[in-house]
């Protein structure tokens, strides 16, 4: 069986992340980027998934030069083998278009089981290239799970949502974007970061997959942002330490403001 | 005047905020249409009228309930390929980006998610990278998808008789692939929805395992509870309850951080909330570089405090 794990390329969320104000995209040469941690949860579930069977985890990534860093953490912690979608016809892609490069990606891959995803890339953060990506590829997927299991061709998962707690069943193949809840994702061990030199990694450009470039990119996006503005830094207010009253005047505070 | 489309969220007919808002934002631009999805419109009728719904499409099927998101979808786009409306509005919660996602993909359209306002021609306002920025956007092809965050404008009641429109969906096999087996729905607390809330008292690993003094504090506000991702871990609050960026993204009037140092997935999110409010023993938290008012000194005295004072003078 082959499991597919999707990861993306990220501008570091603790550096100052920014937009490009050439085109109003994201910075993405400016800030340093690492893989997506949501995604490394996703990366754990695969392994742990392929250590109880015969199974190959494929880590799948598109984005510029740099996003093969994603690929090489993912092969240290354990996957097999990658595939980095690169084209310089890429660059602003919107999530409409990452989707459909990712689906013809995955049907050139061919046999497949189980694609696993992050809950949301930490950049655009959008949570939507996992359905699109099922959408597309008319697979089902269940999304947000928290606990994950597989047997007889069927997967099976728990959904924590916002109302109900929810049990889904699929068949495979099928798309699944796992949580934070989920595991734990482990460290590469010097060994893994050694092993990770040999294994394979493909390329495949917009002509390897059969997509026009004009289906993809900035100028195809089917959004745009039209204006940035950085958000003004909160001023800290009045700060007080406790000396025995401070509760009294939290609470003279919130009666100024109007919320008692 | 072209229609806009609500997708109604709601459990078993209770109707959640966020819909009287979207009804609210739809109104300003076009001709406001629910569409109901599944059971229960009985109980979900009079609260449609009371925001101005013009139009209700109603879908009832059982597939609407027995599987996920994909039925939903697929009757959004039913209703949105006979209508031709000017734009789709989804409440920004998980199901319902998978709704638009989806959504999106079959009408061939532009989405947006987690708008924090709506203005002319669909222009949307988003707040990105943690609330540090803010940014203006539009979808340019096909009718505009977009989710909108709770708590984005203020619901405007204005009573109406809407007109209903029975709705048949015929679903392909794609949309019946993720079966619900078992769902358990959430038990109420008697406190308001965390993710709707006008005021929310959260707290920490500061609270030590006692979130006592952090309801009381909540109670005495009419406040929900909500919790960092250390406390949640630690089993002291369920998980449903946790604020950031694996939890909920909340932005209420006020946010009262207790306990809770201020990492940035924390900050992501409840940094778009109005007032910032925070107690914590440590100076140097850097949770109080953001807060409209700061407590240092410990939850254990200051919280039980301010909630007898607050009630006190609310007599
Ligand atoms: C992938 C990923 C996703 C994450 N998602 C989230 C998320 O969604 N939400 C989230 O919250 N975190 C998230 N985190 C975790 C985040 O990085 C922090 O670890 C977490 O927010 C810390 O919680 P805390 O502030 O309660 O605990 P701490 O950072 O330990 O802070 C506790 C605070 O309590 C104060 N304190 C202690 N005792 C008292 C007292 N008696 N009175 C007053 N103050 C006291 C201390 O001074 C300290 O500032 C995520 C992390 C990762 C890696
Ligand atoms: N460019 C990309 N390359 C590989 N995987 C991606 C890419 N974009 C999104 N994904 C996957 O889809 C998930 C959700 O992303 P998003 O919809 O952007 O929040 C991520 O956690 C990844 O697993």
């Amino acid at each position: 069986m082959r499991i597919v794990v999707l990861v993306k390329h990220v501008p570091d969320a603790t550096a100052d992340r920014t937009f490009d104000p050439a085109d109003n995209t994201t910075d993405r040469a400016g800030v340093d980027g690492l893989l997506c941690e949501l995604d490394e949860y996703a990366i754990e579930e695969a392994l742990k998934l392929a250590e109880d069977r015969d199974a190959d985890v494929t880590v799948l990534t598109m984005g510029p030069e740099q996003a093969s860093d994603a690929l090489r953490k993912a092969l240290q912690m354990g996957a097999h083998d990658g595939v980095h979608l690169l084209d310089s016809a890429l660059h602003g892609s919107d999530a409409p278009a990452t989707s459909l490069v990712i689906a013809r990606a995955l049907e050139r891959i061919g046999s497949y089981d189980l694609v696993l995803t992050g809950m949301a890339s930490t950049d655009g953060g959008m949570s939507v290239v996992p359905a699109m990506l099922a959408e597309r590829l008319g697979l089902p997927h269940i999304g947000f799970v928290g606990e994950l299991s597989l047997a007889d061709g069927t997967v099976r998962g728990r959904r924590d949502g916002d109302s109900a707690s929810e049990t889904i069943e699929a068949a495979l193949p099928a798309v699944v974007s796992v949580t934070d809840q989920i595991n734990e994702p482990r460290y590469p061990s010097f060994k893994g970061i050694m092993a990770a030199k040999k294994k394979p990694v493909e390329t495949w450009s917009l002509a390897d997959l059969g997509v026009e470039p004009a289906q993809v990119g900035l100028s195809a996006a089917w959004s745009a942002v039209e204006s940035f503005t950085e958000r003004p830094a909160r001023g800290q207010g009045e700060v007080v330490t406790d000396d025995g009253d401070a509760g009294r005047r939290l609470a003279d505070f919130l009666a100024q403001r109007k919320f008692v | 005047m072209a229609e806009v489309l609500v997708h109604v969220d709601h459990v078993d007919g209770a109707v959640r905020k966020t819909t009287a808002e979207l009804l609210t934002i739809a109104r300003r631009y076009g001709e406001p249409s629910a569409v109901y999805l599944g059971k229960g419109y009985d109980s979900a009728r009079e609260a449609l009228a009371r925001f101005g719904a013009a139009k209700v499409y109603l879908v009832e099927a059982p597939e609407l309930d027995q599987y996920l998101v994909s039925p939903h979808a697929e009757a959004l786009a039913q209703v949105a390929r006979a209508t031709q409306p000017a734009a789709v509005l989804i409440a920004s919660n998980p199901e319902g980006r998978e709704i638009a996602a989806r959504l999106a993909v079959k009408l061939d359209s532009g989405l947006i998610t987690d708008a924090v306002d709506v203005a002319e021609g669909f222009v949307t306002t988003q707040s990105v990278f943690a609330g540090n920025y803010t940014v203006q956007a539009r979808v340019t092809k096909g009718t505009p998808v977009i989710t909108v965050k709770a708590n984005s404008v203020a619901p405007e009641p204005v009573q109406t008789t809407p007109v209903e429109e029975r709705f048949d969906v015929a679903f392909p096999d794609t949309a019946l692939q993720a079966r619900v087996v078992e769902r358990a729905n959430r038990e109420r607390t008697g406190r308001p929805d965390l993710s709707e809330a006008a005021i929310v008292v959260s707290g920490g690993r500061g609270t030590g395992g006692d979130f006592g003094p952090v309801e009381q504090l909540a109670d005495a506000l009419g406040a929900a509870v909500g919790a960092s991702r250390a406390a949640v871990d630690s089993g002291w609050y369920p998980h449903a309850y946790q604020v950031g960026q694996t939890g909920k993204t909340v932005s209420p009037q006020l946010y009262v951080a207790c306990g809770i140092s201020g990492a940035i997935q924390h900050k992501a999110g409840m940094q778009t909330s109005k007032t910032v409010v925070a107690v914590n023993k440590d100076a140097e938290a850097p949770i109080f570089a953001m807060v409209d008012f700061g407590v240092v000194g410990d939850l254990r005295s200051v919280l039980p405090q301010a909630a007898e004072e607050i009630a006190r003078r609310k007599g």
